[in-house]
């Protein structure tokens, strides 16, 4: 599978991304010199905890940042059908063209992503009519049947009813609906399964997958669960106060993490053969935004912190082929 | 351990009168359940949304009256206590909420937070000399420091808000706190502190927990025993480990084998159900699970199904016409190893 996946094209280049936030405060930085990128037909899992930087990383990606926040240095490529597009120097009209038809983002909240006065056969026929030109009627037909390709019962009548008449979990089937219309090269979901049950996110995840095999999409998985990542995902990147501290193929970053707070995340988690022992904890909380230290962001909680941790920023190096670590002593960091 | 359970729940039922498309109807949140919880033990309990975890929770906490059956407190109905004694009742029975932001007044600081409920309960800690010290050792005892008893909620962390709230419900010395998913607000760096606080405190004061969540490889840790519900009505019990590990119950398989976990093997086969949890204001006939069941039979739809007994070391039983055979459990643990 290694092989095969470096062979496919990237399809997001995210080349030293970073994002500002004016505060009344004074600026701060959310996102750090992000560097990732994500191929066709793979699943990159964003992984982090509230206020890493990752949601705002996709946010970034897709153009939709509050006014209050800019990106400020560093590319994003988008290489779909119709090329490669640089988002940042893109023109409004470009930036336009692709949406939807090459990147495309499933949010959290599908009742507040999903506009409450109209149909949903209105909204997913919104992408046939803008970028395909389609007439009302043959919009509503393929409406109809993206419906049933994601898995919602009677599409001919359930196309005419409003999003609040849905359950949590058809909700999120209608807006990936929305997301994969167009077949896109890169489908970001923003913790797509979150406010759902179990059983149901197992039916969305296994919906996302079947879609990105058939479609041949990138997936950027953005989630804060570690077990989600381990089962879903081809490839991880772990971000850790707005930087990414370690990034590879998930068999390798989980079996053998090359950053302390990868490994103290592993461990925090509560695993069948410690059945009622000590969980190991992290010690603390993440920094403040305003508040990030100089040297490594993670040295406050950091088990092997040293002087040199505290006075230089690490930067990511490759420790094995295609795994990436933020960390000074990568060798040092065991489970 | 002692023989007789603290709270034993037999058959009980609770009913939400509700008017849906300008019909009355009677929404069944809790239809006929059985369980005991003992001293000292954690009880997980586990379901997904509208399954009446937390209607259960709310009527052992006596914020609900039962519609039927009945709950045993150390031998004695709460429903018929009145004045003290219901007071008494109450100080024994505690809650630790989901949400450490929502559950805690912004306007009182720490100190008046674990303090409040002996203005309620005032038999205890009568000075204010003494009420100061306690709140100090609670804090203490909670992990924060007894210095800040004079700070404000929103000058914690989310993980000391929650802290907070534990050490609030500690404040009466109770024999059994209900958890409501006390972790799942909680990054996951900062709940194994949490969850470690939790053991501590058990293990040092003997007191009982319902655990009830939603994150099975939590409840998998933490409980003693687990009772998984479905539309109002316990489909299986007994302990974690018999339960987990040889799940009789289609709905319990399909639980655990949709539920992530980093026990799993990596690329496995699911069980994935299909459709969702149906209406509880309009719940299937016979067993409430089979109209999303694999396994469902024409029986299943007529009476309900016989309590099934784990048949290798007889600690769990589920509610069942069908239990799930070996393979079908090898299939929903998928444990690596």
């Amino acid at each position: 599978m290694n092989s095969a996946l470096t062979e496919k094209a990237v399809a997001l280049d995210v080349d030293g991304m970073s994002v500002d936030i004016r505060t009344p405060r004074g600026v701060v930085r959310a996102v750090d010199k992000v560097t990732f990128q994500a191929r066709r037909g793979e699943t990159l899992a964003l992984l982090g905890e509230s206020g890493c930087g990752k949601s705002m990383t996709a946010t970034a990606v897709v153009g939709l940042l509050e006014p209050v926040a800019d990106v400020t240095e560093g590319a994003v490529r988008i290489t779909g059908d119709g090329g490669t597009t640089d988002l940042r120097s893109a023109s409004a009209r470009r930036r336009r063209d692709i949406a939807g038809k090459e990147l495309a983002i499933v949010f959290q909240d599908a009742l507040t992503a999903l506009n409450r006065v109209y149909t949903v056969g209105t909204q997913l026929a919104e992408p046939f009519r803008i970028h395909r030109g389609m007439s009302k009627k043959a919009a509503r037909k393929e409406a109809i049947e993206l419906m049933r390709r994601v898995g919602i019962p009677e599409p001919e009548t359930r196309v005419d009813s409003y999003p609040h008449q849905f359950s949590g979990g058809m909700r999120q089937r209608l807006l990936i609906a929305i997301g994969v219309a167009l077949s896109p090269a890169v489908l970001l979901a923003d913790e797509p399964t979150t406010a759902l049950d179990v059983t149901v996110q197992a039916q969305i995840m296994s919906l996302l997958k079947d879609l990105r095999e058939e479609r041949d999409m990138a997936v950027v998985l953005i989630t804060h669960d570690l077990a989600l990542v381990f089962e879903q995902a081809d490839r991880v990147v772990v971000m850790y106060a707005g930087n990414v501290v370690e990034q590879g193929l998930v068999e390798e970053v989980f079996g053998a993490p090359k950053h302390p707070y990868t490994a103290g995340l592993l461990e925090s988690v509560p695993v069948h053969a410690e059945r009622g022992a000590e969980l190991r904890s992290i010690g603390g909380s993440p920094p403040e935004l305003a508040a990030i230290p100089a040297g490594c962001v993670y040295q406050d909680r950091c088990p092997i912190a040293r002087d040199r941790c505290r006075e230089e920023r690490p930067a990511a190096r490759e420790v094995a082929p295609g795994h990436l670590s933020a960390c000074h002593f990568p060798d040092e960091v065991n489970r | 351990m002692s023989d007789a359970p603290l709270l034993e729940v037999r058959d009980l039922t609770k009913i939400f009168p509700v008017r849906h498309a300008g019909k009355r109807k009677e929404l069944r949140a809790l239809d006929g359940v059985t369980l005991d919880l003992h001293r000292g033990e954690t009880l997980g309990l586990v379901g997904e949304s509208g399954c009446g975890k937390s209607t259960l929770a709310r009527t052992l906490l006596m914020l609900e009256t039962p519609d039927g059956g009945s709950v045993r407190f150390d031998g004695v109905d709460p429903t018929t206590t009145r004045g003290a004694e219901l007071l008494a009742f109450r100080r024994r029975v505690q809650m630790v909420f989901q949400d450490p932001f929502a559950s805690l007044n912004a306007r009182m600081s720490a100190g008046d937070i674990v303090s409040e409920p002996w203005r309620t309960h005032t038999g205890l800690h009568k000075t204010s000399r003494e009420r100061a010290a306690r709140v100090r050792e609670l804090l203490d005892l909670v992990g924060l420091r007894p210095g800040d008893a004079g700070k404000y909620p929103q000058e914690f962390s989310g993980g000391q808000r929650q802290r907070l709230g534990i050490a609030r419900a500690l404040a009466l010395n109770p024999d059994v706190i209900v958890c409501d998913e006390p972790v799942s607000a909680l990054d996951l760096s900062v709940q194994a502190q949490v969850l470690n606080l939790l053991n501590d405190l058990q293990q040092e004061l003997g007191v009982a927990y319902l655990f009830i969540s939603h994150d099975l490889s939590v409840v998998r840790h933490v409980a003693d025993r687990v009772v998984v519900m479905y539309l109002g009505r316990i489909v299986e019990q007994g302990e974690t480990e018999s339960t987990f590990e040889r799940p009789q119950h289609p709905y319990t398989g399909a639980l655990l084998s949709a539920a992530p976990s980093l026990d799993h093997e990596r690329r496995r086969e699911q069980i994935i159900l299909s459709g969702e949890i149906p209406s509880p204001l309009n719940p299937p006939s016979g067993c409430r699970f089979r109209t999303r069941c694999w396994k469902a039979t024409d029986e299943c739809a007529t009476a309900l199904p016989p309590l099934a007994i784990d048949p290798v070391d007889g600690a769990h039983t589920a509610e069942c016409f069908h239990p799930l055979g070996a393979e079908e459990q090898e299939l929903a643990a998928a444990q690596v190893g």
